[in-house]
């Protein structure tokens, strides 16, 4: 009895508290790496060429374009996929029942960013381009499983490697 | 008694965060004018489009990805994902012939951020990316 009084003043105490984690706004000592990871420079050409090469990217990897803003550079595109192949699901289904196949992820959205900025005090000559991904994975109840942003480092190369060729000039690492 | 105590203190937890969600849209903060203290700062710059820049390459840096962006409004919306959802509006306008005003709040999960120590952290990056002193405003 004691336990169940605690138990509810515990749910008592907790019950509103939404605590945004310390760090969640503050520069973190990986920052720097992961700039570099999701940014290219480039020499040359137009910031509006580059952009439009980015969106072109963008598609050619099956992202929708949802928002622009050429004005700052900026361009947002998402995609909807499966976040599990149907043989595994089956395999989990046969095994392990119904609930264990629906409660494995099922769809997942995916998020691209790419902001085109100038290389200060080399304006109108050299820009940094940074994509950044993340992605929503739901189950099949619909339940959110997974919030995330991607660092896959091989996603980043391929998304460069491709825009590289899409501009026809070189990127490179900053 | 300990039963009673604990049926109360089980219905005071679930009941503790109900209230008609409709209020929600409307509502305002306990105190609006400290909150609006809490999340602005002005830096000695007129140049918004470059401002407007800095900011979201301050965001990217602290792991957001950009939803909108505006020159025009002068308005940022990112969110983060990491094992949270954390989405932030960034607005820049005016404050005098000399200064810009730099504007921002944030929504942890489904609750407005009131706590002034994410805003300081927000600012304090934001001043590296801008080379400039973010000041605080009466």
């Amino acid at each position: 009895m004691r336990l169940l009084a605690l138990c509810c003043l515990s749910l008592l105490v907790v019950g509103c508290q939404t605590g945004i984690p310390e760090d969640a706004l503050a520069l973190k000592p990986d920052s720097l790496e992961r700039r570099q990871l999701e940014s290219r420079r480039f020499i040359g050409g137009k910031e509006a060429d580059i952009l439009a090469a980015c969106s072109g990217v963008g598609q050619d990897m099956g992202f929708t374009i949802d928002e622009s803003e050429t004005k700052l550079g900026v361009l947002v595109a998402s995609k909807t996929r499966e976040a599990s192949d149907a043989g595994s699901r089956f395999a989990m289904a046969v095994l392990f029942g119904a609930n264990a196949a629906n409660s494995m992820d099922k769809s997942q959205k995916i998020r691209l960013c790419i902001v085109v900025k100038p290389v200060a005090g080399k304006e109108g000559q050299e820009w940094v381009v940074r994509a950044t991904f993340q992605r929503m994975v739901w189950n099949s109840y619909g339940q959110l499983t997974r919030l995330e942003g991607l660092s896959e480092p091989e996603l980043y190369q391929q998304f460069f490697e491709k825009l590289s060729k899409s501009v026809f000039l070189e990127a490179q690492k900053i | 008694m300990l039963p009673r105590l604990c049926l109360l203190a089980a219905a005071l937890a679930i009941a503790g965060c109900a209230h008609n969600s409709t209020e929600s849209a409307l509502e305002v903060g306990a105190n609006q004018v400290q909150l609006r203290q809490i999340q602005s700062r002005a830096f000695d710059t007129t140049d918004k489009a470059k401002t407007l820049r800095t900011v979201i390459a301050t965001l990217q840096d602290l792991g957001f990805v950009i939803d909108k962006a505006d020159l025009e409004l002068g308005s940022i919306t990112a969110t983060k994902l990491d094992g949270y959802a954390l989405r932030m509006s960034v607005t820049v306008r005016p404050r005098n012939a000399k200064q810009l005003l730099v504007r921002a709040n944030a929504q942890y999960q489904e609750a407005a951020v009131t706590d002034p120590a994410p805003y300081q952290a927000f600012f304090g990056s934001l001043s590296k990316g801008m080379f400039l002193t973010a000041q605080n405003v009466d």
